[in-house]
């Protein structure tokens, strides 16, 4: 097939992934929106399959492509249908981290090809010109931070070997600018003298170790950022290698991925009144603010309520919110409070679910796993939306949340979380909150609200609870 | 530097595009917009099948490993992102 062909068949298919992300700005057009974008991916891969070259590899090349794409296939696809929506950010951080090491190896082989099949425009040593040199460097570098950093937010969002609190050292930030340096050093060795691949290699192993050492900082309630930014890492290491190949494809996609994520990752650092460099260096577990005595501020006040109780106070309730945190996801409870606001809906009560831009480990985790429970998308609203009618809610529920409702970030200026956006729950009449026990939430403060005269704390587990809640209402219903 | 400035071009065309049609998408769907995002990045996946044609053995074993990764994100990620997305009701299908 002809480069013209193919290469309208590349623009064809950019066309479809901006269509497709259009798709996702409504929830009604978002399902085929991801069609398109698959159509899109579709649409370029057959292309490419029918280009020249790859074509007249021959049935063993061809057959090594098809093997590749169907075994990347089965692995895909059984990832995508077993993966529970609680565990969706583990999901991400592992597409991220594919991603990331694709766009290397990719880079790695051009390079390793010196001279070899003209794949970059005009055969030879010579064809790596500077910036496609410059390029192979940067697609080295973003792809194992990308990969690297991702599988750390795997690992620590699963629990496995490192810990959900950030991990620092003295010394740490000097390190990784050094490492930098070393990265970018090697880099310019690579591009002064093309034929010293193993330059190349080195970019890779101090990327590699630069991607441990930037994520680990990062603590488990700021994964939300830390999951955005990599996914913009891996968008732009796709469109560096596009800068590679000389590929317009790549380039554009990249640049789209690395667009979104970079927008996703303001939209979190706002969400927590955090600059990106104080959440990528841990600050927030840094002592330097003054130590808050728990216990002055619960003594005495802290309301404990039973499940028959709150029923009662859900009985004379017309408006109720529920407010998710990660909690939720960790007892994936999201089916039993689904269950209790059929409940509540029955007996004509308005029931809301009040979404925080951060609650849960990734953007938008909380609304998947309540959509996952059936609950009408309508029903889940944005902080801006929902915070000016607590004032005419009867009884908020909070489930496994604690620094998205707490009021110091409003009244107390020399608070670590100090002007961050919060849920106003405190403003409704009553505040029940679903919690295991006491203990501060990833900022280590404690929570005024616990102590408020509206609220009341439900000790326990969070499905349980809200089993038991919505057992003791539908008896509070009969009798 | 023939190749750099086009590419270059389209690259700071294409952020802005992404960033107008993206800071469009509500936090209702920020989760499906990584996950679909990411399906789309495995677009190295072109890059990976065009690099399998070399004979070197060492890029080849790259490319191959690039073409299975890529694969990976590609179809999972627009496979678990229909999944999540068909999951978004205004109305319930069945009402008990």
């Amino acid at each position: 097939m002809s480069p013209t062909i193919i290469n309208l068949a590349y623009l064809g298919a950019s066309i479809l992934f901006i269509l497709g992300v259009r798709g996702l700005t409504h929830p009604r057009t978002a399902v085929r929106g991801n069609l398109l974008g698959a159509t899109g991916m579709l649409v370029a891969v057959v292309a490419t399959l029918l280009d020249a070259e790859v074509f007249g590899a021959g049935v063993a090349g061809l057959g090594v492509i098809l093997a590749g794409l169907a075994l990347g296939s089965a692995i895909g696809g059984t990832l995508a249908l077993r993966i529970k929506m609680t565990a969706m950010p583990e999901m991400v951080a592992f597409l991220n981290a594919f991603g990331g090491a694709a766009s290397a190896f990719v880079a790695g082989a051009v390079l390793t090809d010196l001279g070899g099949t003209g794949l970059v425009s005009g055969a030879g040593p010579a064809a790596l010109q500077t910036h496609v040199l410059v390029a192979t460097v940067v697609s080295g570098i973003i792809g194992s931070v990308t990969f690297w950093g991702s599988l750390v937010a795997f690992d620590k969002l699963r629990g496995m070997f490192l810990p959900d609190a950030p991990v620092t050292f003295a010394g740490q930030q000097a390190i990784n600018v050094v490492l930098g340096l070393i990265a970018i050093g090697c880099g310019a060795v690579l591009v002064s003298y093309p034929e010293m691949t193993e330059a190349y290699f080195a970019v890779v192993v101090v990327g590699s170790v630069l991607g441990i050492l930037l994520t680990i900082p990062i603590g488990g309630a700021d994964m939300p950022v830390a999951i955005a930014l990599l996914n913009a890492y891996s968008g732009l290491a796709a469109a560096s290698t596009g800068f590679v190949l000389n590929n317009d494809l790549l380039v554009i996609t990249g640049s789209l991925v690395g667009a979104s994520g970079i927008i996703l990752t303001q939209i979190m650092c706002r969400a927590m009144n955090r600059s990106l460099v104080n959440v990528l260096v841990g600050a927030i577990a840094a002592g330097d603010t003054k130590k808050i005595d728990a216990d002055a501020v619960y003594a005495g006040r802290v309301k404990r309520t039973s499940a028959e109780e709150v029923a009662m106070l859900l009985e004379t309730a017309r408006r109720v919110v529920i407010v998710p945190g990660y909690g939720l996801a960790v007892s994936q409870a999201q089916h039993q409070v689904r269950e209790l606001a059929t409940v509540l809906e029955g007996r004509g009560v308005e029931v809301e679910y009040a979404i925080h831009p951060v609650a849960g480990r990734m953007p938008g985790h909380m609304n998947v796993l309540l959509a996952e429970a059936d609950v009408e998308y309508d029903k889940l609203k944005e902080m801006d939306t929902v915070n000016p009618t607590f004032g005419q809610t009867d009884v908020t529920i909070v489930i496994g949340a604690n620094d998205i409702v707490n009021p110091s970030a409003r009244t107390d200026p020399s608070s670590p979380i100090a002007g961050m956006p919060i849920l106003d729950v405190d403003k409704s009449t009553s505040v029940v909150i679903i919690k295991r026990s006491l203990s501060p939430g990833f900022a280590g403060i404690p929570n005024p609200l616990f102590a408020a005269d509206n609220a009341l704390m439900l000790f326990g587990d969070g499905k349980q609870a809200v089993l038991e809640l919505t057992a003791a209402l539908k008896d509070a219903g009969v009798g | 530097m023939d190749g750099f400035l086009p590419l270059l071009t389209i690259f700071m065309l294409a952020v802005f595009v992404g960033y107008e049609v993206i800071t469009k998408v509500p936090p209702l769907l920020h989760t499906p917009l990584m996950s679909g995002s990411n399906a789309i990045s495995g677009i190295t996946i072109v890059g990976a099948m065009l690099s399998l044609t070399t004979s070197n053995r060492v890029a080849m074993t790259f490319a191959f490993v690039a073409l299975v990764l890529a694969t990976i994100n590609v179809v999972g990620g627009f496979m678990v992102t229909n999944r999540m997305l068909s999951m978004f009701k205004k109305k319930r299908d069945d009402p008990q």
